[in-house]
């Protein structure tokens, strides 16, 4: 059996994008250059062409590194090849990237270049479906050409995955945000550099402190660290309360506690919001009752601070709780065990044993939610009113009056910084410290039972509180059914209609409600997104947990920082980067999609990593022993093995991506509108009832897409013995920002 | 299923394996003859695994040349080398029936299913697994799972089989018998093998060769009658089986054998090219011979303890040149502690070694 030289395929794959395809991205969308295509528009014609009808120059290296690459077949010297696959992959994506870099909408892109070389005389778009295939073809080539010279272990398979793991973190978040990154650091008119650095970065806006004082309200950053402070205690207190009563408490309704960690997952965060308001909002139900019977008004103490807090509180504490029933679960009870033989008192045992060797995983839970209050978007755009924060500060740069990127940009970094320095600290507490399940002997022993004053405490708060949640979810959803709430409660579902309604005309039926367009699209994106990010993601944790090569701690530490980057800061970077040649997006679908994957990635990885764990490393050696290539070894042995994480990664990013606020309300456009962000502007705008219509819809399909799913997996074919700890479905991945 | 193909030898050239600054295997050379079972033999963290792996192609060289059959495979990925490997947990594959374990390697290979999933079954009847085929392994005992890892590395008809610790998981009574099966199968088709354990028992029951590793290096080689029999040091004595090491001092020394001073004893004693002065004396518990105290020609000796074990007894002998462990085969006669008895000792079993 003779099969194509794969180098073969990717220079083919480039000499196509160079010559056969539209270069450009003409009109919004890659593919809408096509028809275009040979109809004599010039732009719309193959970088080939081009060279000759235009006397677009800079195309030359592409073509060189076509030739170079072509030279590498006809050598039959391994050595030969490989060095003219790596030339001309590496020439032929540097020459792509330079030339998109340097000559944009307006010729040269950079005044210096302009100074070397004069006037350019010319222009052009951004790169459109001939040149991704081009940059693909060419990158594959180069990887193909460091794996025949022996670079990661001679497997063309791992190299081409890295290779193209790197160029997605570089291209879709190295970039943007070293785009922001400059943007903050960019010169007002009239001022120097690091004078308007400064005023954007200190200003009193950001770092004041004037609340302290009582005059007037503290900067946003500050804003921004105490909410999320006070929402990661208060989170962590009632999480550890849940997880002691769920792990160590004969308690009955621990099934219905358990459930309560999978509302966030399904729910969209501002939905807690949506419900506080109608329960303390000024027409909310505490307010009218206080109001008819003691006449006084409560005001609007719920948009502020408190609100944002509470609101926090109901939607994290749910993560805190996931968090620290792992704690309190890999706690072994020997070590109890033997303080109590040591004559230790329950309450000494657990003060003295048991909260120390907790201590890293409430830490860690605390920083879980400390980022995810950081990065939180949904709620504080709801409740906050006058009390600003980061991310939604951010939003109004963006999209207020002043429209001021350079104070966005700054905003994102600061928000940035933040949340890597949380991140790096739970990883470094997480790594370094973890007593936990870390007596390597059968834990035999039993779970003690908890002291009488802990026991109380933890009743006395959770219990309340898992009602209040109740009460605030059901509340929520209720006020889709009646008309006007605290004002008209006649039930209705009216607002249904208004969302849903299906008429039938003479063309068949017709999608009247005003929201079907924005669900379908959200639906239609998510799942696009979905595959590729468990592709992505699963791909990543199998060469981080298996594979070794130079470079690796780089390349992990790039797709850590992916992982922490605020869902707004994002936003913000992807439009200040994407909105421009040389990678025209915004607006379109693709950048909706990219955003779904890289925000999710996190979660593709981490089951990823999580499943491969449980495997034994001997199956993937064994199967390479028996002459199967990396592919082979992955989708015959690994894949087949790991489902449960591949059906994980694919709900979670798929409800995620329906669920994501932060992001994407930045990236929206009239054609690609998202469910969440219609929901946001409509309750806005006042308009809860159909918000919060939309909401329920929401939530029930999440409830349907998970349970069909966990349905449809099939049982893994492993025999009697289940030597392989299943991973269950429903984990809910742990949320980062 | 037969091997036609002669079996390949391997030839180490100074391979060496360094993992930053840890040093897992020290420049070695070793020459594994062509249908010869080697078994590399060593303390907990002395690289036999590692040396293991890089034959196999799992690990790759830092140093040195590694040639199997003659033919350079240093820089081959592990697939281009003809090497077959049985894991210590097997690495079967879970989600596969035994017949498709089996072929996988040479349907990866290229080789056609049908004619695979044949081969297959063939490679399981040499094992004495026929008509297991379409269980999953997990429905197999230990033992039958270990078979089919063989069978699935034998099928490959590899130049060179390796196996680390591949009876690790059994008891002990399986293994006894897992050894001798894997032993004439060897024989039987004339494989080159290399077998990594930690027992020593194993490995004088299956080995042509022994190769003793010490801290990432060669301590000795050679057949498992050499090793036990003529150790080159301590360390190989007493990993070989038990073994008291005492000090004496070697006088006229002609090589090959000469006269070592024990105390008041003076024995002519065999040994490899020492020179003159104190040396390491190894006595086997088996060489001790237990006397009436007084007699010529034995060291003095008092009881500390006496252990009654069935079909023999062991003391502890406290002498003048230190504390002593015998095995006596007789046990008629037990011994109390604080007799006073005379130590003999065999021709067998004692040998003068380099102090260290
Ligand atoms: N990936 C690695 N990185 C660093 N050091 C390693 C690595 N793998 C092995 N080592 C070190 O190399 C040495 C040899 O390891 P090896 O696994 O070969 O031991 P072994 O002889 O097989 O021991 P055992 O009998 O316990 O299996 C050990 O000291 C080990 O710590
Ligand atoms: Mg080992």
């Amino acid at each position: 059996m003779k099969r194509i030289d794969p180098a073969v395929a990717w220079w083919f794959v480039a000499a196509v994008g160079l010559c056969l395809l539209p270069w450009y991205m003409v009109q919004d969308g890659f593919l809408s250059a096509l028809p275009a295509f040979g109809t004599g528009d010039p732009e719309a014609a193959s970088a080939a062409v081009q060279v000759f009808s235009r006397g677009r120059w800079w195309f030359l290296p592409m073509f060189a590194a076509l030739a170079i690459g072509a030279a590498g077949f006809l050598s039959a010297r391994r050595e030969t090849r490989a060095i003219a696959f790596i030339a001309g992959g590496a020439l032929g994506v540097a020459g792509l990237v330079l030339q998109a870099w340097f000559i944009g909408l307006r010729g040269w892109t950079y005044p210096w270049l302009v100074a070397l070389f004069g006037e350019l005389g010319d222009r052009q778009f951004g790169v459109g479906v001939g040149g991704a295939l081009a940059f693909g073809g060419f990158l594959l080539l180069l990887t193909e050409g460091l794996a025949v010279r022996g670079y990661f272990g001679g497997d063309r398979f791992v190299s081409g995955a890295v290779g193209v793991l790197t160029a997605c973190i570089a291209l879709f978040t190295i970039w943007p945000v070293a785009i922001m990154l400059g943007q903050s650091l960019t010169a007002s008119a009239d001022q120097t550099l690091l004078t308007s650095f400064l005023q954007r970065f200190a200003t009193g806006k950001n770092w004041g402190l004037a609340c302290l004082s009582g005059g007037g309200s503290c900067g946003v950053a500050w804003n921004t660290l105490a909410l999320a402070t006070a929402t990661a205690t208060s989170c962590t207190v009632l999480g550890l309360a849940f997880a002691l009563i769920t792990v160590r408490t004969g308690f009955r309704y621990k099934k219905f506690l358990r459930l309560l960690t999978i509302l966030p997952i399904i729910t969209p965060s501002f939905v807690v919001g949506l419900g506080l308001i109608l329960i303390f909002g000024r027409s909310g139900i505490v307010n009218q009752l206080v109001e008819s019977v003691t006449g006084a008004n409560m005001g609007r103490w719920i948009y502020g601070f408190g609100g944002v807090w509470l609101a926090q509180t109901f939607s994290f504490t749910p993560t805190a709780f996931l968090v620290l029933i792992g704690v309190v679960e890999g706690l072994s009870p020997t070590m109890e065990e033997a303080s109590q033989t040591l004559r230790a008192s329950r309450m000494r045992t657990f003060k003295k044993v048991t909260l120390p060797l907790m201590m890293p995983g409430l830490a860690n839970a605390f920083l879980v939610c400390f980022v995810e209050s950081l990065a939180d978007f949904g709620n504080p755009i709801i409740l906050g009113g006058s009390f600003g924060v980061l991310s939604t500060e951010i939003f109004f740069a963006v999209v207020g009056a002043q429209s001021d990127f350079g104070r966005a940009a700054t905003l994102g970094l600061i928000l940035l910084g933040f949340a890597a320095t949380t991140f790096f600290l739970q990883r470094r507490i997480v790594g370094t410290k973890s007593y936990v399940s870390m007596s390597g002997k059968g834990d035999t022993g039993l779970a003690q039972p908890l002291p009488r004053p802990v026991r109380t405490f933890a009743f006395a708060v959770a219990i309340p509180w898992s009602i209040l949640t109740v009460t605030v979810y059901l509340l929520a959803l209720m006020g889709g059914f009646v008309k006007v709430w605290g004002r008209d409660w006649t039930p209705t579902l009216s607002h249904f209609g208004r969302a849903f309604a299906i008429e039938w005309g003479p063309g068949g039926i017709i999608w009247a409600g005003g929201a079907w367009n924005s669900l379908f699209t959200t639906i239609k994106l998510a799942a696009i997104g979905a595959p590729i990010t468990a592709i992505i993601g699963l791909l990543a944790a199998w060469i981080f947990s298996r594979k070794n090569f130079a470079g690796r701690g780089i390349l992990e530490f790039a797709l850590m920082l992916t992982f922490c980057v605020p869902g707004t800061v994002i936003g913000v970077a992807y439009i200040l980067t994407y909105n421009i040649p040389p990678l025209e997006i915004t607006g379109t679908a693709t950048i909706l999609v990219i955003c779904f994957v890289f925000r999710n990635l996190p979660v593709g990885v981490r089951s990823g990593v999580a499943a491969l764990s449980q495997l034994d490393k001997s199956l993937d050696e064994a199967s390479v022993m028996l002459r199967a290539s990396s592919f082979r070894t992955l989708t015959k042995v690994v894949l087949p093995l790991i489902k449960p994480a591949i059906v994980t990664a694919l709900v979670y990013s798929f409800v995620r991506a329906m669920t994501t606020v932060s992001a994407v309300i930045f990236l929206v456009s009239a054609e690609y509108e998202m469910a969440t962000v219609f929901i946001i502007n409509r309750s806005i705008n006042g308009d809860y009832g159909l918000a919060i219509a939309y909401s329920a819809v929401l939530i029930v399909l999440m409830m349907a897409v998970i349970g069909l799913i966990q349905l449809g997996v099939g049982e893994r074919r492993l025999g009697r013995r289940k030597a392989l700890a299943p991973t269950p479905v429903l984990k809910p991945a742990q949320e980062m920002p | 299923m037969s091997q036609t193909k002669k079996a390949a030898d391997v030839v180490l050239q100074g391979v060496t394996k360094r993992y930053g600054a840890v040093t897992a295997v020290k420049p070695l050379n070793l020459h594994i003859k062509a249908g010869n079972l080697v078994t590399l033999l060593g303390p907990s963290g002395c690289g036999k695994t590692t040396l293991l792996r890089m034959i196999a192609g799992l690990e790759r060289v830092t140093e040195g040349r590694l040639l199997i059959g003659g033919r350079d495979v240093t820089d081959m990925s592990a697939g281009e080398r003809n090497v077959s490997m049985v894991f210590q947990s097997y690495a079967l594959f879970p989600h596969m029936s035994v017949r498709e374990n089996v072929a996988y390697g040479l349907i990866s290979g290229g080789v056609a299913r049908r004619e695979a999933l044949e081969k297959a079954e063939g490679a399981l009847a040499t094992v004495g697994l026929k008509g297991f085929g379409d269980r999953l392994p997990s429905e197999m005992s230990g033992g039958q799972q270990q078979r089919v890892a063989v069978a699935r590395a034998l099928v490959l008809e590899p130049d060179v089989l390796l196996f680390d610790e591949p009876l690790s998981n059994l008891d002990a009574r399986l293994r006894r018998s897992m050894r001798e099966e894997i032993r004439a199968l060897q024989q039987r088709l004339g494989l080159t093998v290399v077998y990594v354990t930690h027992d020593q028992s194993e490995a004088l029951a299956v080995s042509d060769q022994i190769v003793v590793m010490r801290n990432a290096e060669i301590a000795q080689a050679g057949s498992p009658r050499e090793l036990y029999e003529a150790p080159e040091n301590v360390f190989v004595a007493t990993f070989m089986g038990e073994a008291n090491h005492v000090k004496g001092v070697l006088r006229d020394a002609s090589p090959g054998e000469g006269m070592v001073q024990l105390g008041d004893l003076a024995i002519r004693l065999p040994h490899k090219g020492l020179s003159e002065g104190e040396v390491d004396v190894v006595i086997r518990p088996e060489a001790i011979m237990l006397t009436e105290a007084g007699a010529g020609g034995v060291l003095t000796g008092t009881v500390a303890t006496a252990t009654y074990m069935g079909a023999h007894a062991e003391y502890n002998l406290d002498t003048q040149v230190g504390r002593l462990f015998a095995i006596a085969p007789e046990a008629t006669r037990l011994r109390r502690p604080g007799e006073q008895v005379g130590v003999r000792l065999a021709d067998h079993g004692v040998f003068a070694v380099r102090a260290g």
